[in-house]
């Protein structure tokens, strides 16, 4: 079954008043939900992010406001109907405990009238989708399962009739820091695959600069305070309140949001293992460099030689110098670069990419400098951005 | 005479009357099953309505059982009629009870997953409150059940059926011939269909109450 990608989200004017309750709980909140964008609302407990988010699937009733979802007015459509539509996931998962994870799974397809064979296959191939083998999981109950084996379940639920959009409300929120980082993952992995629309409720900044694709900062009220990229929230904060949320360090919280891959890497001069000494040492000092890499046909970083090993000496460069000790992946985080970085032997570390093949060298230098870059960069963005289209 | 040559000569009489308790008090807790589980759904939602519901079940269950089928003479009159009337109403309190706590005990989350992945209220119910609140409604039945035994014997006093007729009888004459033979007849045989009810309970519990949630 080909899985379909995600419709926009609008939401006009809402506001959200509970009977009994002075201030509104939202208040006149207008946002705009890309298709198949992973939005977090992030904000502290109480400040009306849950409420927005159920108001979408018409769990609360807006007071006032439209919210249109594919451009189609929500009070329009019948509020299960709409439900059946849109994947619904909450803390703890919220199985159901008295039915097994097939069942389970099984719900939003039974309500929507298909077959039970078309059911029966569409519950393998989901639980497949998140990690768990049919097999074994199809007839347990949710109690045998570990809390994230649960919350991976509650996801196939929700994406059981293949919804555009997808609630998550604290989704991991009740996890251990190791099954959370995992499942968090595999989100990411999912929606590379299903591009869906996705509506994220945490008050996590971790969370929310790791899962979003955009972060919708709230004050109480479900005033928002800035909605933009992680990378801009992290290094151009729109206010105070914003800048305290996200609790400082906001270069370390960059380190992991960016990948090696991502940013300028040094280059040292490289050559194989049957260059001839001479011709590499004239390239180095031509360059400026004290050392070179030697790399095998397939391009492996193998070793290090510095102008001493290669002076006064002809031929091929052969085995000289010392093995290249650590090496650092193109998709690690600069956090994790960084880590290595401190404990290598030497200052400077190959990166290899894709099959370990060799694609530049990285030093703690070069770490400062991306984050320069990537702060000057989004401070260029948010002026242009603010600038054009008055000027 | 010995009482098991009381109940050898008086066989045929004695599971008449065990068969007509035993068939009195099931059908009682039927009908008050079905009523309690009604009246608990109806009023679980809304906390001034159940508290009102389990008041009146609670003030009728403090009646003493003599006095409310002496009360029930003058409408009913004597026989089935107020016997059925009383054990009924007293096995309403803890079916009612049991409902509305098993029904607010279901977890809220798990009504909002219900209702958040687009089942209506009545389905919510059907599939899923009813089915986690079962236990407690079960066992509020059980209760109910040997509650209504009890009365079941007491409902001799109105010319009930059943085996209260020989613990009645027996007391009547105290000192008399099988006076005792009779009295523990009744008391042993309403204890053997206690027991015998319970077994199926237990049983209905192993059939009834969903896998994912048996103890």
């Amino acid at each position: 079954m080909p899985e379909h990608g995600g419709v926009p989200i609008e939401l006009r004017g809402v506001t959200k008043r509970f009977p009994g309750a002075g201030a509104p709980a939202v208040d006149r909140l207008d946002l705009l939900i890309p298709a198949g964008e992973i939005v977090v609302l992030l904000g502290p407990s109480g400040c009306g992010k849950t409420t927005t988010m159920r108001m979408v699937n018409r769990l609360e009733e807006p007071t006032s406001g439209d919210i249109l979802i594919d451009g189609q007015n929500s009070r329009d459509i019948n509020p299960n109907q709409l439900r059946r539509h849109i994947g619904y996931v909450i803390q703890q998962a919220g199985l159901f405990p008295h039915m097994t994870v097939a069942r389970n799974v099984a719900q939003v397809p039974k309500l929507l009238g298909w077959d039970s064979r078309r059911i029966a296959g569409r519950v393998d191939e989901l639980l497949d989708l998140v990690g768990m083998d049919p097999g074994l999981f199809r007839d347990r109950y949710p109690r045998a399962l570990s809390g994230g084996q649960q919350q991976r379940v509650g996801v196939a639920r929700a994406l059981a009739a293949d919804p555009p959009v997808l609630l998550m409300d604290e989704p991991f929120g009740a996890l251990d820091p190791i099954t959370r980082e995992r499942l968090q993952d595999e989100l990411l992995r999912l929606q590379e695959e299903l591009a869906k629309t996705i509506v994220f409720v945490t008050h996590d900044v971790d969370e929310a600069l790791k899962i979003g694709d955009r972060i919708a900062m709230m004050q109480r009220g479900s005033r928002i305070v800035q909605y933009a990229a992680p990378a801009e929230i992290l290094t151009d904060p729109a206010d105070d309140y914003v800048e305290q949320y996200l609790g400082g360090e906001s270069s370390m919280k960059l380190l992991r949001l960016t990948k090696v891959g991502d940013i300028r890497l040094d280059r040292v001069p490289h050559a194989a293992e049957d260059a001839d000494t001479e011709r590499l040492l004239a390239e180095i000092e031509a360059g400026g460099d004290q050392y070179a890499l030697i790399v095998d046909e397939a391009r492996h970083p193998l070793r290090w030689v510095t102008v001493d090993d290669l002076a006064g000496r002809t031929g091929p460069v052969g085995d000289l110098g010392d093995p290249v000790g650590d090496t650092i992946l193109g998709r690690m985080t600069l956090q994790d670069a960084l880590e290595s970085l401190l404990n290598a032997d030497t200052d400077v570390v190959p990166v290899v990419g894709r099959r370990r093949v060799y694609s530049g060298v990285i030093s703690l230098s070069t770490v400062q400098q991306a984050i320069q870059d990537i702060k000057a960069r989004e401070r260029e963005r948010r002026r242009r951005r603010h600038d054009g289209p008055r000027g | 005479m010995s009482l098991w040559e009381y109940v050898s000569s008086r066989k045929d009489l004695i599971l008449f009357e065990a068969a007509q308790h035993a068939s009195m008090v099931a059908q009682c807790v039927l009908v008050a099953a079905v009523l309690g589980v009604l009246v608990g759904v109806l009023s679980y939602r809304r906390a001034h309505v159940s508290a009102l519901a389990l008041g009146m079940a609670g003030v009728l269950f403090t009646i003493p059982s003599l006095a409310m089928l002496g009360l029930l003479i003058p409408p009913l009159g004597l026989g089935v009629a107020p016997s059925v009337t009383a054990i009924t109403l007293y096995a309403l309190l803890p079916i009612i009870r049991n409902t509305v706590v098993g029904l607010r005990g279901v977890d809220a989350q798990l009504v909002d997953a219900a209702r958040g992945i687009g089942m209506s209220g009545r389905r919510s119910l059907l599939r899923v409150e009813l089915p986690l609140a079962w236990p407690v409604i079960l066992t509020g039945i059980r209760v109910a059940t040997q509650l209504a035994m009890g009365i079941g014997a007491v409902a001799a006093y109105v010319s009930g059926p059943g085996l209260g007729e020989q613990i009645f009888s027996g007391l009547a004459r105290l000192g008399g011939a099988n006076a005792l033979n009779s009295t523990l007849t009744g008391t042993i045989g309403i204890i053997l269909l206690a027991l015998l009810f319970d077994a199926c309970f237990v049983l209905l519990g192993r059939l009834t109450i969903p896998g994912g949630i048996r103890a």
